[in-house]
């Protein structure tokens, strides 16, 4: 049923045209090229021309056989698990700081602006100074690490796997864990005040009151951490890539960084690129799809609610 | 006695949170610090003592050898500036337009398209790189900055929350009302619908400047040519080996191309923080 004689529904439909475009062309076209080129020969720089391969399956074969792609692999889940544990555990602690009534703590906006800063800064940028931080013999690090007694003698940090790999690390954990509190914090300003109250009147000590109301209640927004910070992850490009060139001995060398060498550094094998693209996609779709039905199914409530919460919008605006 | 205690206990917790929560901040200042210290001391200086919380007096002598290794941090600037703002007012006006088209227009298509913009949110840009590569490379657009800025009108994410926002701010009367007096209804997205979507705006403005700013795997698979080089790319050339002995200039070039950001963000950092919360609780 139409309110107006006139049927303004074509608008909806044009509106959305510069976006289904732009979609199309920049990103589902070279999605679909680059899932083709997995199956061709196509390699060499300034090379468009391509065959496809008597045995389709012999790039993914070849990427999947490949230590370093495997070892990629390890590297980008290791790094992101060894980031997002101490990233979320200092984040939510901070959270409890800084939303607890009875401690009130002073100075937050000026804390929050100083641990959010490192996330603004360009990642190339933080890479290169790190580099320079850590560096062997005289560099920053080394220098204080000497002199407060920590270690004798300056270390070579940047020629160790694990150092290496804990810089690497510690760095998306410094650039990401202000933006997890700031997240997190919003979610529990979010959270029903009468909850905290009814806890308080109850005699709940700080620590109850957190564990019991705030975390249950910040699931949702928990969730929504896991997964942004899990594709984000995943993808990892520009510290390992500029930190140490995947280096020392591929230990820093991310799926992203290996998808980079095989297409644009070298050798140019854009086929073998495209299968590891391919086989990357795959993993993210699969480990979302695994969190999101982790989410759905305890989630049943929420859903209730949005479908009243549709419902409601149905009745706002009435076709 | 029980006040009493409770009273001493939270000083001493307070008191725990303070000295971490100063910590945590100097570990976000302390790099920044000695970046833009080393800037301005020798290369035999940071080799000496590598840590100075105050500034020596090689700035030019280091901005001489920055510039004499064919940095131009002139020429990284107005790329990426033009490649930034380019990519926020399209991806803030585009993302607007099809947020208003869902809320505003009841279409067959619309619970659809909603579901297929949540699914492509979801598809990591990167790994479409090596088709998108070969793409710009067949209609010669590598060394050009739109396959930089274009793409930024399909942006699910603002969509979706530009959608939020509409919802919770927009109503259609006046959208009506705009109707009756005759405004047609690209004029009403314009002249009406854009300035109620403000505040929304300014945020994610903020946000899509900042990642097109910081944006280094689409540059370093396009660009080739030295004069078609964003700021990242120019950081990226700091770390090959003409600048390994010259510390002094690699810090220095560090500053110059985080200055831009570090300014930024202090004249907005309030709106920056409100809008990562607005931002996080979108679910």
């Amino acid at each position: 049923m139409q309110r107006t004689s006139v049927n303004y529904s074509k608008y909806g439909y044009i509106f959305c045209i510069p976006f289904v475009l732009a979609f199309l062309i920049f990103s589902l076209y070279p999605i679909l090229y680059t899932a083709v080129i997995g199956f061709t020969d196509l390699r060499g720089l300034g090379k468009t021309d391509f065959h496809f391969l008597a045995n389709p399956f012999e790039n993914f074969q070849s990427v999947l056989n490949n230590p370093s792609f495997i070892k990629s692999l390890q590297n980008t889940g290791l790094i992101w698990i060894i980031n997002f544990i101490p990233q979320i555990a200092l984040a939510l602690l901070l959270t409890a700081w800084f939303t607890n009534e009875r401690l009130r703590v002073k100075g937050q906006g000026a804390f929050k602006v100083m641990l959010y800063m490192p996330n603004i800064i360009t990642a190339a940028t933080i890479a290169i100074l790190f580099n320079s931080l850590f560096a062997y013999p005289m560099s920053p690090v080394n220098y204080l690490a000497v002199k407060l007694g920590f270690i004798d003698a300056p270390m070579n940090f940047l020629l160790q796997k694990w150092t290496a790999r804990g810089i690497v690390a510690f760095i998306q954990f410094w650039m990401w864990y202000g933006s997890t509190m700031i997240v997190l914090i919003a979610g529990v300003m979010g959270i029903s005040p009468t909850l905290f109250e009814a806890a308080a009147i109850d005699g709940a000590s700080g620590i109850q009151t957190f564990f019991r109301i705030t975390l249950p209640s910040l699931r949702t927004i928990l969730l929504y951490t896991l997964i942004t910070s899990m594709i984000g992850g995943l993808q990892i490009f520009d510290i390992p890539r500029l930190f140490l060139l995947g280096g020392p001995d591929n230990a820093t060398l991310t799926t992203s960084v290996f998808i980079f060498n095989q297409a644009f550094s070298g050798s140019y094998l854009y086929n073998r690129a495209a299968a590891a693209s391919m086989i990357m996609f795959l993993i993210i779709g699969v480990l979302s799809a695994i969190l999101f039905y982790v989410m759905r199914d305890k989630d049943a409530e929420k859903q209730k609610k949005a479908k009243k919460e549709l419902a409601r919008a149905a009745r706002r605006f009435p076709s | 006695m029980i006040r009493h205690n409770d009273a001493i206990s939270r000083n001493l917790s307070k008191t725990v949170i303070y000295i971490v929560c100063i910590f945590l901040s100097i570990l976000s200042i302390l790099p920044f610090w000695i970046m833009f210290m080393n800037a301005t001391r020798s290369t035999f200086e940071i080799q000496q003592n590598a840590v100075s919380l105050l500034p020596s007096k090689y700035f030019l002598s280091n901005w001489k050898i920055l510039l004499g290794k064919s940095f131009n941090p002139l020429v990284g600037f107005i790329n990426s500036f033009i490649v930034s703002t380019g990519a926020t007012v399209c991806a803030v006006y585009f993302s607007s337009l099809t947020a208003y088209a869902i809320v505003a227009y009841v279409w067959k298509a619309r619970e659809a398209f909603f579901t297929f913009i949540m699914c492509v949110l979801m598809i990591p840009a990167q790994v479409a790189g090596i088709g998108f590569y070969q793409f710009m490379y067949r209609i010669h657009w590598t060394n050009s900055l739109w396959p930089l800025i274009l793409p930024a009108i399909a942006a699910p994410a603002m969509v979706f929350f530009m959608r939020q926002y509409l919802l919770a701010s927009l109503s259609l009367e006046i959208v009506d009302a705009a109707r009756i007096d005759g405004s047609g209804e690209f004029a009403t997205f314009n002249r009406i619908i854009l300035p109620i979507m403000k505040p929304a705006i300014a945020t994610q403005a903020i946000f899509s400047f900042v990642a097109n700013w910081n944006n280094l795997f689409t540059p370093l698979i396009l660009l080739t040519d030295k004069n078609h080089y964003t700021m990242p790319i120019m950081v990226s050339l700091l770390r090959g080996d003409i600048y390994k002995t010259e510390y002094g200039s690699v810090y220095l070039g560090l500053a110059l191309t985080s200055l831009p950001l570090f300014v930024i963000y202090f004249l907005l950092s309030r709106y920056i923080i409100a809008g990562v919360a607005l931002g996080g609780v979108k679910e």
